[in-house]
């Protein structure tokens, strides 16, 4: 039995007195790909740094490939392949130099491979670094980081500043890669539509804090908005488990829940609704659901 | 062979939509029984979404007896056969159709409108000749 690639264990993390994480568990399980969403702010990035061993968790553990985040061996960087949000490249090299160092500094980059990426991405290999277009270059950090043949895949925000042609050539990149057998991918976003085409499995971090952690498939199936109808002004919400959201204008209450959905329609009923029903939501509607939080 | 289109926004997982285009596309008639369905990772190219997703709604269609899969030649549209027994089949279809009307209903449609509608989709479907009974 094989440890999941990622594992984040009661993960608490604080910069100063401020808390980033707070008590992050989850884990991504090899072959599948794995979004983390969440706000500016909300710990994404903190989260990964935490997990490549560039920030101690103050509390609780990250495991990487098997490995505690603060303590991962040398050569475990070979089979890890990670492009940072905004990845800085090195500028004044030209392509074609760029390849030639990673080759060097990676035991386990393939050249070839990264060939045939550069090919399929049009990427100049005698343009410098610096004349790219900020596409290109995040396309030449993706290539690179794939190039080593890596067993997981992380990548932070890779949508961040990227057209739609350029994220879809980046969706059908991340397609292909789990596609060869094995290959295991974390990445953050907050484009849900990309998230909804490629994710197995979806976490949404809100203040440091895990609210989901679900397959794609059954998070919408879990999650269900219910607009309750009053004469009158609508009452606050009924006290009810696994309640998101709520919010009340005049004469609607608008209640998101997890889990609980049987229970809304009685509650809203006791309270005097005069219809309660239950609405389609999207992804993207579930996510402002989560991280906008609290009753309004 | 039907085109394939998902849509990441809608409120249906996306599982869900491959699995009822080709729940339509064999009930117009446009899937023949027999004809091939794209592979897991033909499909997953074509529309840019996750193989897992995919293989799932192929689940989802051979255990409702949509489709067959041989092993090593891939995803074929079934001869059309039931899998659902007869009350259950009822129970389903009565679901459906109170789904359809109410929201005919509440878009503001005619009993008439609605009977003239049903009556033209008619035609468009295949359906079982005889009876099951």
């Amino acid at each position: 039995m094989s440890e999941s690639p990622v594992v984040f264990d009661r993960v608490t993390h604080y910069y100063g007195s401020e808390r980033a994480l707070d008590t992050v568990s989850f884990r991504v399980e090899p072959g599948t790909i794995f979004a983390l969403l969440g706000r500016n702010g909300a710990g994404k990035t903190t989260a990964l740094k935490c997990l490549l061993g560039f920030l101690p968790p103050t509390r609780g553990s990250a495991r990487l490939l098997g490995h505690d985040a603060t303590e991962l061996p040398p050569d475990l960087r070979n089979r890890v392949g990670y492009v940072a949000e905004g990845q800085q490249l090195v500028g004044w090299m030209k392509v074609r130099q760029l390849v030639a160092f990673q080759k060097a500094s990676f035991a386990s980059f393939d050249a070839e491979l990264c060939a045939v990426y550069l090919k399929q991405l049009g990427l100049p290999l005698k343009r410098r670094v610096f004349q790219l277009s900020r596409g290109m270059r995040a396309q030449l950090a993706l290539a690179l980081a794939l190039a080593q043949r890596p067993e997981l895949v992380i990548l932070d925000d890779p949508a961040m500043g990227l057209d739609a042609v350029v994220r879809r050539e980046f969706l059908e990149v991340m397609i292909d890669l789990i596609q060869e057998e094995g290959r295991t991918l974390l990445f953050t976003s907050h484009i849900l539509s990309d998230v909804e085409r490629v994710a197995d499995r979806v976490a949404i971090l809100d203040r440091g804090v895990l609210r989901v952690n679900a397959p794609l498939d059954t998070v919408k199936e879990r999650v269900g908005r219910y607009r309750a109808l009053f004469d009158g002004d609508a009452p606050a919400a009924p006290e009810l488990p696994g309640l998101v959201r709520a919010r009340r204008r005049r004469n609607e209450l608008v209640l998101t829940v997890i889990d609980g959905g049987g229970a809304v329609p009685e509650a809203c009923t006791k309270l005097g609704a005069t219809s309660v029903e239950r609405e389609p939501m999207s992804l993207e509607d579930l996510f402002v659901d989560y991280t906008s939080g609290g009753e309004s | 062979m039907i085109p394939f289109r998902v849509d990441p926004t809608d409120s249906e997982p996306l599982f869900q939509q491959i699995v009822n285009t080709v729940k339509r596309g064999v009930a117009v008639g446009r899937l023949k029984p027999g004809e091939r369905l794209p592979s897991v990772r033909e499909l997953a190219r074509e529309l840019v979404i996750n193989p897992n997703t995919i293989a799932r709604a192929y689940q989802v269609l051979e255990a409702d007896g949509v489709t067959l899969s041989r092993r090593g030649a891939g995803t074929f549209v079934a001869e059309r056969r039931v899998v659902v027994k007869s009350d259950e089949r009822r129970r389903r279809f009565k679901a459906a159709l109170e789904g359809v009307l109410a929201d005919a209903v509440h878009l503001g449609l005619t009993a008439e409108e609605v009977k003239k509608a049903f009556a033209a989709a008619l035609k468009r479907f295949r359906f079982e000749e005889g009876s099951h009974e």
